[in-house]
């Protein structure tokens, strides 16, 4: 697993409070971890904070799995 | 009970009757305050009469990137923001026959539209604490309506639905979202009135009187505390009967 993706996964657990071995690429942030919309920006807040990045309304939007996530943020921090 | 001690709050219209009783009020409790309003010096003569504790950010609220700046120029001055209370509020009355355009959208933009920015301005740091508490200072006439007030009226039961939605998105995150509406309030604009026709209004309302800005300070106090954590989306009347809903 690469630092983002590990990254990520802690900090979804941390926020979701769900067993890190759930937090796989293909998971869903709301069909399989429990998340709400409001979770999934906070989610949002927390991956801004912690990479240094901003990430658009729109871009979030698309964010809907943890792999969304990882190749989000692995391709802003390129 | 009420304690505000380490809270921090803003408060907008502070130079007003009422703005500045609530500012005072939360300040008497404890909490940290920061002012904003138009005037400058007033707003320092009354952070010096508060003493420690008191900060100051005049801004114009029409302005509406003086208006996405203010609550972090708060936060950043007081180290947080716990509590917002968006009490300034503009007038423009008339009968609808005779309001321009330009009066009914420059009433929205101060009462309503800067009340919005300003409350998503404050949701970032709320969330990450999970605690905040945003009061909307709405108005009778948001419920009853007024003749010659369209416009105030309209901003202000806006500004309900407006809150109520907000609380129901935040209520899971220690957030708070309530209105006060103030009903007849005795202040700078109503001692202007002749003492019959202040007679005539106190008929009117059960009371027999008008309310002082110290009747809703006592209200934002108690939405802003602790103790008033179960309470979101709701309106708090404080209008001494003169309209019972």
């Amino acid at each position: 697993m690469s630092d983002i993706a590990e990254r990520v996964q802690k900090i979804t657990v941390e926020h979701l409070d769900v067993d890190a071995s759930k937090v796989e690429p293909k998971a869903s942030f709301i069909d399989d971890l429990g998340a709400d919309s409001l979770d999934i920006v906070e989610l949002v807040m927390a991956f801004e904070e912690e990479f240094d990045i901003e990430i658009p309304d729109d871009a979030a939007e698309t964010i809907q799995t943890v792999g969304d996530a990882i190749k989000f943020i692995e391709e802003r921090k390129k | 009970m009420f304690d505000l001690t380490g809270r921090k709050a803003l408060i907008t219209g502070a130079t007003g009757g009422i703005g500045g009783a609530i500012a005072r009020a939360l300040h008497a409790q404890g909490a940290t305050v920061t002012l904003s309003g138009t005037r400058e010096e007033k707003l320092a003569g009354l952070a010096e009469a508060l003493g420690d504790r008191a900060h100051i950010a005049a801004a114009n609220l029409s302005d509406m990137e003086a208006v996405d700046a203010l609550p972090g120029r708060a936060a950043e001055a007081m180290g947080g923001l716990d509590i917002l209370v968006a009490n300034a509020g503009v007038t423009r009355d008339n009968l609808m026959m005779r309001m321009k355009p330009e009066d009914f959208d420059a009433v929205i933009d101060v009462n309503l539209r800067a009340t919005w920015r300003m409350a998503k301005a404050c949701l970032r740091g709320m969330m990450k604490a999970k605690h905040g508490r945003i009061i909307g200072i709405s108005s009778v006439v948001g419920a009853t309506g007024n003749p010659g007030q369209t416009n105030y009226a309209a901003s202000k039961a806006g500004m309900v639905g407006m809150i109520k939605s907000l609380g129901a998105e935040v209520a899971s995150r220690g957030i708070t979202a309530n209105c006060i509406a103030p009903g007849f309030i005795a202040t700078a604009m109503t001692d202007a009135l002749t003492d019959e026709q202040k007679a005539a209004i106190d008929k009117t309302i059960p009371a027999g009187r008008m309310g002082s800005p110290e009747d809703i300070a006592a209200a934002a106090v108690y939405l802003a505390s602790d103790e008033a954590a179960y309470v979101t989306g709701a309106t708090l009347h404080v209008n001494g009967g003169m309209a019972m809903i």
